[in-house]
C-alpha cells in the first residue's frame, strides 16, 4: 500500500453533532479534513500529496443523505452521489440539468461514490454540478457547532478554490428553489471524451420566453472560464427582453466574452476556450428557440 | 481516533475481520491482507476502473474507497463471479469473443458488466447502453468492440436459459401465455453466440503456460 496512508488517522462521529463537535475542536492542531465520497481526496492521496494527517469520515452520517422535498423546494443532502440524483424522479423531472450533469460526472463507479457536497467542498473551477447549482440559485446549507447558516450559491466563490465556508463548517446539504415555470433547461461539457474527463468548457443555463415573445428569464452560467464558476450578467442582460433572433444571440455571446477570462493550461487553451463557450451559449439559445440561429 | 481498524465486512459472501489503517485502500485491503490478487491497480486514481470492485451491489473504484467506509459493508470482486472451477456466462462470453487481451483491465470489466447485467434484468442492454456503463473501465487492447460484443451475448444467453426455465416451469395451459412473443421477421444479422459449453473450451486455453517461455520457431 501507499506508505504516507497508514500513518493517516480517521475519526469517526456517532451522528452530525459530533462530527462538528469534533471538527471545531480540531481547529487549534490540525484541522480535521472532511471525508465524504473520497473520489477526489484519494486522487490527490495516491498522487503522494497529502492535505491533512487526519480525517473526519461523514460516511456514516445519515443526516446528510437523502433527497426531500420542503416547502416547494428541494433539499438535497450534501452525500447524496450523482448516481441518487441522476435516478431521482424529482431531480429529472424539476431540474433535468442537474441530472444531466449527474449522468456526466466521471463514470458509472465515480457517479456511485462521488457526492455533491464533496463536488462544492473541493470547489474546482471545472466542477461539473457547480454551474448547474449557480443557475438554479441553490443556498448551500452550512452547520457548524453555532447552528445553520444558508448561504447563497452566487455568493459562495470568493475565488480560485476558496469558498465562502468558515473551516469549522460543513456542507449539510443543497436546497433548490422551485425551478421556474416554463424556463427551459441546458447542460453542456465538452471534454476531451464524454467520460471521465475534466471539462474544458461547462455550460448551464435557463432561458424563458414571455407572453409577449421576448425573452423574460435568462440565466447562463460557466465553469472552467475562470478562476471560479460564474454567472454571466453581461449575456443574460443581453438576453433579457431580446426576441430570439441571430442579432439577439451575437450581443449575448459578445457579452459572455466579455465576462470570462479562461486561461491555458493543460487540459486546453484560452483560445479554444473562448469560441467553445460563445458555441456553447449559441447552442444552448438554438436548442431553446431556433429563430435564434435564423436570420 | 486510531492508528488500526478492526475492520468486519463481507467479501464475496464470506465474512472478514482484518486489523489495517482506516485510511488504507479499499484495493489494497483484498490484495494484501485477503489474499484476492483478481482486482488490478491501473491508474490508481480513478480513472480506468481495473480496480472496480461491488460495494453493496454498485461498481465502485477500489483504489478510491478507504477501509473506514467499508466496515459493514458486501464486496463482490472478481473471484466473486465464477461459481466455484466454473466461469460464469459473463467471463465465458469474454473467453470465446475474444473480450480479454492482456487482461490487466478485464477483472474491472467483468465486474461492471455484471452489475450491468443484473440492472438489465434479463434484458439485452444496447450498444451505446454497454458503452455508457463501461465508460469508467479502459481498455488499451481490444478495441472495446468484443468487450460489448461479449457483454451482449452473455446477455442474450442469460435471457434464453431463463426463458426456458419459464417454459420448463409453466403448465401447458399456461404455457402459450408465458411463450416468449417473437418480433415479427427481423432483418438476420450475424449475432455473437458463445458456445454452448459449460467450461473453457480447450482451443481457447492459452497456448503459453504461465511462467513458461512459448518455443522459438
Amino acid at each position: 500500500m501507499r506508505a504516507a496512508l497508514s500513518t493517516l488517522g480517521v475519526a469517526r462521529p456517532r451522528d452530525l453533532a459530533h462530527a462538528l463537535k469534533l471538527l471545531h475542536a480540531s481547529l487549534g492542531a490540525g484541522r480535521l479534513v472532511p471525508l465524504a465520497g473520497g473520489t477526489d481526496l484519494f486522487v490527490t492521496l495516491n498522487s503522494g500529496f497529502v492535505p491533512g494527517r487526519r480525517f473526519l469520515d461523514l460516511g456514516g452520517l445519515r443526516e446528510l443523505r437523502g433527497v426531500r422535498e420542503q416547502g416547494g423546494r428541494l433539499v438535497l443532502g450534501a452525500l447524496s452521489t450523482f448516481s441518487e440524483i441522476r435516478e431521482h424522479a424529482l431531480v429529472r423531472r424539476r431540474y433535468p440539468a442537474l441530472a444531466a450533469a449527474a449522468a456526466e460526472i466521471g463514470a458509472w463507479q465515480i457517479q456511485n461514490r462521488a457526492t455533491l457536497g464533496g463536488n462544492i467542498a473541493n470547489a474546482s473551477p471545472a466542477g461539473d454540478s457547480l454551474p448547474v447549482l449557480l443557475a438554479l440559485e441553490a443556498v448551500v446549507q452550512a452547520r457548524s457547532v453555532r447552528g445553520v447558516r444558508e448561504v447563497p450559491f452566487t455568493a459562495l466563490f470568493r475565488g480560485y478554490r476558496d469558498l465562502a465556508l468558515e473551516p469549522d463548517e460543513l456542507i449539510a446539504a443543497v436546497s433548490l428553489p422551485p425551478a421556474p415555470a416554463r424556463a427551459k433547461q441546458f447542460f453542456r461539457k465538452v471534454g476531451t471524451r464524454r467520460a471521465q474527463s475534466i471539462s474544458k468548457v461547462v455550460l448551464a443555463g435557463l432561458l424563458r420566453l414571455g407572453r409577449d415573445g421576448r425573452v423574460d428569464l435568462a440565466r447562463v452560467a460557466l465553469g472552467s472560464v475562470a478562476p471560479v464558476t460564474l454567472r454571466t450578467g453581461g449575456a443574460e442582460r443581453a438576453l433579457l427582453g431580446a426576441r430570439p433572433s441571430i442579432a439577439a444571440s451575437d450581443a449575448a455571446r459578445a457579452a459572455l466574452l466579455e465576462d470570462i477570462a479562461p486561461i491555458d493550461d493543460i487540459r486546453s487553451d484560452r483560445e479554444y476556450r473562448r469560441r467553445v463557450s460563445g458555441n456553447l451559449l449559441e447552442q444552448f439559445l438554438r436548442v431553446v428557440d431556433p429563430r435564434f440561429a435564423r436570420r | 481516533m486510531s492508528a488500526v481498524l478492526t475492520l468486519d465486512f463481507t467479501v464475496n459472501g464470506k465474512r472478514r475481520r482484518v486489523r489495517v489503517p482506516p485510511m488504507k485502500r479499499l484495493l489494497d485491503v483484498l490484495r494484501e491482507d485477503c489474499g484476492l490478487t483478481g482486482t488490478k491497480e491501473g491508474c490508481g486514481e480513478g480513472e480506468c476502473g481495473a480496480c472496480t470492485v461491488l460495494m453493496d451491489g454498485v461498481p465502485v473504484n477500489s483504489c478510491l474507497v478507504p477501509a473506514v467506509q467499508v466496515a459493514g459493508v458486501k464486496i463482490v470482486t472478481v473471484e466473486g463471479l465464477a461459481k466455484g472451477p466454473a466461469l460464469s456466462v459473463l467471463q465465458r462470453a469474454f473467453v470465446e469473443l475474444g473480450g480479454t487481451q492482456c487482461g490487466i483491465c478485464t477483472p474491472g470489466i467483468l465486474v461492471t458488466a455484471h452489475a450491468l447485467l443484473r440492472r438489465a434484468k434479463g434484458r439485452v442492454p444496447g450498444d451505446g447502453e454497454v458503452r455508457v456503463a463501461l465508460a469508467g473501465n479502459l481498455c488499451r487492447c481490444t478495441g472495446y468492440q468484443m468487450i460489448v460484443n461479449a457483454v451482449r451475448a452473455a446477455a442474450r444467453e442469460t435471457r434464453a436459459s431463463a426463458r426456458k426455465r419459464v417454459a420448463r416451469a409453466a403448465k401447458p395451459v399456461a404455457r402459450a401465455k408465458t411463450r416468449p412473443v417473437r418480433a415479427k421477421a427481423k432483418p438476420a444479422r450475424p449475432k455473437a453466440k458463445i458456445a454452448r459449453t459449460t467450461a473453457i473450451p480447450v482451443k481457447t486455453q492459452p497456448k503459453a503456460v504461465p511462467g513458461r517461455k512459448r518455443a522459438r520457431r
